[in-house]
């Protein structure tokens, strides 16, 4: 269980494992050439979709707002690290290469930015619920979108070109596993269940002492940095950014992914950006079919599980472990020689 | 209907109100003056006065739509109030958000059951628990010592709490998933993890059989003898109200009519008329 430091550290052992035999094995995949450049551009649009499908989920799923403005914290934070890295640069420093660290500054500063004007946006409309939030998160990326295309900075409607391609799958799997651990970890301690509780009830958690407007702020910000994140690997996977890059269907797509994997589950997160990137592709063949397709999977899926594919379900690797072992989860239990005697004993020492 | 003896005559203190002998000289854990509030026109609750003693079980009765859910709201500042004062251990609450008159150890419950469905039963205990853990986003997200030792207490909390009414087995079923009397006694241990010195039960026994409403009836005592806090709490099951509380307050149309001990409200002709009606000749 949560609390548990033993069963914690086994898993997160087992978890690192598991990231780095992936990481080496497709690296090497990479390096020799068993995928391509074309897959190659692929994995990296996949892991980007998942950086920002995985934070929308925070929001969505965990926080049970509906935001539609996702696409304008990844344009922010897009811009932000794009404007940063082709105007600085910074000399190596030993064997670290100086372009990595501005790499990662950017998309770090881009964050940042992201998780700012989340926090400004968020303070007057998560007194709203519902319709009137998505409205206005909708409001919000428009804004971004006409800003960006009115200002000198980000090359107006032109568009901003001579950005370096420095998304590789190193950095996407970095920030994947970033933005998986982060959610997954926050979701599941006392602010966590804070939020949670928020999705399931407002009355109910503030009359328990929950902060309604303090864990909104938290969760947003959350997302937004790494919707920013997302949007810094995103411009500089493309190398060419232009305001309609993030317009409302692009916020509408991450929503699409997000409910579609299941509202609160991280792997179904993954596993429906991961389907959602390569279906369009692999259908690139019946381009007149490709919309019809995609569509009707969506609506077949919506109908047969409107949770959405793992509704909250989570795919642990831990739990694969035990089952194959067939060991017991440890539950949290009374200590055996529980008695009322010694529990008030014990409360007024 | 057998009365337990046991229970403690209620005395008059200076301030004017009734009070358990052994509540006399300490300070109320609620004391309301002259709380009004209006909706638009309507005058929802009037005047309202009312002291209540740290361990005093206490009823709030009346007909429908006299206002006893909105007292309640008042109570946890859902609905601000539009005139008076209420005072949680002799605090103003004036101008709080409903969350910090929670961490001012009211707790409450509700009349159509507000539980985290989709969330376990253990987990809706520690969301109780959420402010008696001490650790900040950073320690969570990092599993830094502070994390573990807290969620390891607090999840021994949350059983001890849960085996308080015999519920630490099902700490692993979604709260959803239990049946109707598991779902109130699940609300009220929810509430019990805030750590409250006042506890406020909206319509418990709704729903339960007789059998049950006895069974809730000796916990509502058991909660105030072993965490000596004081209950205040709405019922139309008479037999429970007569059956457990020192005082009862009986409201009508916003204001109230009566209080007093069950004995003196049973034999009230004024309460008698606002059930029954009066008779005609």
């Amino acid at each position: 269980m949560s609390g548990n430091r033993r069963a914690y550290f086994k898993r997160t052992l087992l978890n690192t494992c598991l990231c780095l035999a992936f990481f080496v094995t497709v690296n090497y995949m990479i390096g020799a050439r068993i995928l391509n450049r074309y897959y190659t551009n692929i994995l990296n649009l996949v892991l980007i979709y998942v950086v920002a499908a995985v934070s929308l989920n925070l929001t969505c799923g965990y926080l049970g707002q509906l935001p539609l403005g996702h696409a304008g914290f990844m344009s922010l934070g897009g811009y932000t690290a794009a404007i940063i890295t082709t105007r600085f640069s910074i000399p190596d420093i030993g064997p670290i290469p100086g372009q990595a660290v501005l790499f990662f500054l950017a998309t770090v500063a881009g964050g940042i930015v992201a998780m700012i004007a989340g926090v400004l946006i968020g303070l007057p409309a998560l007194r709203l619920k519902g319709d009137y939030l998505a409205i206005i998160t909708l409001a919000f990326g428009e804004i971004i979108r006409v800003l960006v295309q009115n200002i000198k900075i980000t090359g107006g409607a032109m568009g901003m070109g001579g950005i370096g391609k420095y998304t590789n799958f190193s950095w996407g799997f970095f920030w994947t596993v970033m933005v998986v651990a982060f959610t997954f970890l926050l979701v599941n301690s006392r602010h966590g269940r804070a939020i949670k509780s928020v999705r399931e009830d407002e009355i109910a958690a503030e009359s328990v002492g929950i902060n309604l407007t303090y864990y909104k702020i938290v969760a947003f910000a959350g997302a937004a940095f790494f919707a920013g994140v997302s949007g810094s690997l995103f411009a500089h996977h493309i190398c060419y950014l232009e305001p309609g890059n993030f317009g409302y269907n692009m916020s509408i797509e991450m929503l699409v992914m997000v409910v579609l994997g299941g509202l609160g589950s991280i792997s179904g997160s993954i596993i429906a950006a991961t389907v959602l990137t390569i279906v369009p592709e692999v259908l690139q063949t019946f381009a007149t079919w490709k919309m019809i397709i995609y569509s009707l999977l969506l609506v077949v899926v919506m109908i047969f599980k409107p949770s959405g594919l793992m509704g909250d379900f989570e795919l642990s690797a831990a739990r694969l472990v035990r089952k194959i072992f067939r060991r017991k989860e440890d539950v949290p239990q009374l200590p055996e020689n529980y008695t009322e005697g010694e529990e008030t004993d014990e409360q007024e020492t | 209907m057998n009365r337990k003896p046991e229970r403690s005559p209620l005395v008059p203190v200076p301030s004017g109100f009734l009070m358990r002998e052994e509540d006399v000289d300490k300070t109320p854990v609620l004391e309301i003056r002259h709380l009004g509030v209006d909706f638009g026109g309507l005058v929802a609750v009037e005047d309202f006065n009312m002291a209540l003693g740290r361990t005093e079980i206490a009823g709030l009765i009346g007909p429908n739509g006299a206002g006893k859910t909105t007292v309640f709201n008042l109570l946890t500042n859902e609905i601000e109030p539009t005139r008076g004062i209420i005072m949680i251990d002799g605090y103003d609450t004036r101008g709080k958000k409903p969350y910090e008159i929670c961490r001012m150890g009211v707790a409450r419950t509700f009349q159509n059951i507000r539980l985290f469905k989709n969330m376990t039963v253990l987990e809706n205990v520690k969301i109780g628990l959420h402010n008696e853990m001490k650790y900040s986003i950073g320690e969570a997200v990092f599993r830094l010592p502070r994390y573990f030792d807290n969620e390891e207490v607090s999840d021994l909390r949350a059983l001890e709490l849960l085996s308080f009414f015999n519920m630490q087995d099902m700490a692993k079923w979604k709260a959803g998933s239990l049946p109707y009397g598991a779902q109130r006694r699940l609300e009220i241990v929810r509430a019990l993890a805030t750590n409250p010195s006042l506890l406020l039960l909206d319509e418990p026994a709704a729903g339960m059989n007789p059998s049950e409403t006895l069974e809730l009836m000796k916990n509502i005592r058991r909660i105030r003898d072993e965490f000596s806090i004081a209950v205040l709490l709405i019922e139309h099951d008479m037999n429970l109200v007569m059956g457990v509380c020192d005082g009862i307050v009986v409201l009508n149309y916003g204001k109230i009519i009566a209080k007093g001990s069950p004995e003196d409200i049973m034999s009230d002709p004024v309460v008698i008329e606002a059930y029954l009606g009066k008779a005609d000749q």
